[in-house]
């Protein structure tokens, strides 16, 4: 399979690998996938008192494509509120990262990955 | 980016035509090119000769008659010739029962199907999780109309022997046509079918070193055995098999199996060092599964899951080499190995399972070679799988509740 320069930029160095404390409040944590799938991806955020993502970490299981969707979105986060967060959308990941059609999946499942961890975030936050 | 060639590790897909081949093939393109059917001059009889030859190195390696083997197009066409062939001719006699594996090729699996949807009934039997068939289930499973079994030899993805000597005598005891693919063995399990209880084997010439789009089907004279054609024209191979036949592929596949009996006894042992030396290196890295039998088992395959990474990032990461993940045939969707699968292997163990095949240009340097970058990029991949991070964490994976897709 041929993968497109920009996913293979992100394979080879993925931005934002790691983790962030899970306990802590003011981080919020999606983890979306199944290994049976073939892909699990755990996305963590974390704001700063203005709601603001300072910090995205993210492992991924998963295949290129996958990896390069998470690596990206861990790029787009920081920065953006929680708000401007939701909006990502998936057919923007797949557009930047030129996935083909059998691949869209993968930026679907880093969509939900930012809305899960979003989710996670405000559970905790009691809003 | 390197512009070498990855190494090549995936002779079970396919391997290099050996050059003492090439050569021996060439005259019969430019010069010896007549049509072995001609009978009325010198080109077509020495075409006819060169066929003839050929045939008589086929039927050497496995020890049959000559008048027993009948070209075909590869392995696919023998497989689809012998099942539908026989279950065809000996239905109205016998029935419309098959038997066959769930981790046959797809060339029978799918030619199978085609006679369900005839009206025939199948029984895909499970192997045991070490790829071999029970036997005992075996019998269990014939039954009076069972017209055809038919049970590779040796498996594509795994690389696992089958009895076939076993499964073979209670065809026979039974009175049902014993169809065997063989494509995967030649060359590297002995084959005599002076002995073994087998009316119809399937051959391929690319596997051991032959060109590709030439193979054959063995088909017992003694007792006869009788096929349909499911090829109809000038009636060439005793008419099983219509076709003007390719003298150059033809002359090709007798070469290649020509060398294949004379060096495989000490090929096999070379093999086999270069393939324990992988095994023991690979098996360093934690979390690694062998899949399949490994007595049972040619020597040019070794087929490895890591667990807790994907197969297709794996591929992607050791791109320095050419290898499959689960088979050539499949890789090109994002289903997990189905023989893997039937073998009861976990899908995340499925996923991520690689194929790794050893042949007559494998060196121990390629091996070594191959063992450092799994071991680098295994750990790099493991570095960004949360799966792996979960499991240092001492969580058990198969009781998280995962948000399928």
């Amino acid at each position: 399979m041929a993968y497109s320069d920009k996913v293979l930029d992100h394979y080879e160095n993925p931005r934002n690998v790691g983790s962030l404390d899970k306990n802590d409040p003011t981080v919020g944590t999606g983890m979306v996938g199944a290994p049976a799938c073939g892909d699990v991806m755990k996305l963590q955020i974390k704001v700063n008192d203005a709601g603001v993502i300072e910090d995205a970490k993210f492992k991924t299981y998963g295949c290129g494509s996958a990896i390069a969707s998470s690596s990206l979105v861990t790029e787009w986060l920081k920065g953006k509120t929680l708000d401007q967060a939701q909006e990502i959308k998936n057919s923007a990941i797949a557009e930047e990262l030129a996935l083909p059609p059998v691949k869209i999946h993968c930026s679907v499942l880093a969509e939900d990955a930012i809305k899960s961890a979003i989710a996670d975030l405000r559970a905790k936050q009691g809003k | 980016m390197s512009e070498r060639k990855p190494i090549y590790l995936d002779y079970s897909a396919t391997t290099p035509v050996d050059p003492r081949v090439a050569q021996k093939m060439i005259p019969y393109l430019t010069e010896d090119f007549g049509n072995p059917a001609s009978r009325s001059h010198p080109y077509g009889w020495t075409a006819e000769q060169a066929v003839e030859n050929a045939r008589e190195e086929v039927a050497r390696l496995v020890h049959a008659d000559p008048r027993e083997i009948v070209w075909t197009s590869g392995a696919t066409e023998s497989n689809n010739l012998a099942i539908k062939g026989a279950a065809h001719f000996y239905a109205s006699g016998k029935g419309k029962h098959i038997i066959t594996s769930a981790t046959e090729h797809k060339a029978v699996l799918d030619t199978v199907r085609e006679l369900e949807r005839e009206g025939y009934e199948a029984t895909y039997l499970q192997p045991e999780a070490d790829g071999l068939i029970d036997i005992e289930k075996f019998k269990a499973a014939i039954r009076p109309d069972t017209v055809l079994a038919s049970i590779m030899l040796v498996n594509n993805e795994i690389g696992v022997v089958q009895d076939i000597e076993a499964l073979g005598n209670v065809c026979r005891a039974n009175n049902v046509i014993f169809h065997v693919d063989a494509a995967q063995a030649t060359g590297k399990v002995e084959i005599d079918l002076e002995k073994l209880p087998v009316d119809l084997m399937s051959f391929s010439a690319h596997k051991t070193y032959g060109p590709k789009g030439i193979g054959a089907l063995y088909v017992r004279r003694k007792p006869r055995i009788r096929i349909e054609a499911q090829m109809h024209g000038g009636g060439h191979e005793r008419g099983m098999r219509s076709g003007t036949l390719a003298t150059h592929q033809i002359v090709g596949m007798g070469e290649a199996f020509r060398i294949a009996r004379e060096e495989m006894a000490s090929e096999n042992e070379r093999i086999r060092a270069l393939r324990d030396r992988l095994l023991k290196g690979l098996l360093q890295i934690e979390e690694t599964y062998v899949n399949g039998d490994l007595d049972h088992r040619v020597p040019h395959n070794l087929n490895v899951s890591f667990n807790f990474v994907e197969g297709e990032s794996l591929i992607m990461a050791i791109k320095d080499i050419a290898v499959s993940s689960g088979s050539a045939c499949t890789s090109a969707s994002l289903e997990p190995s189905y023989v893997l699968r039937a073998l009861g292997r976990s899908d995340e163990l499925a996923h991520s399972s690689i194929r790794f095949s050893i042949g007559r240009f494998t060196t121990e340097a390629d091996v070594d070679y191959t063992i450092e970058l799994l071991k680098s990029k295994i750990g790099k991949l493991r570095e960004l799988s949360p799966l792996w991070e979960m499991f240092k964490d001492g969580i058990d994976l198969s009781k998280v509740e995962w948000a399928e897709h």
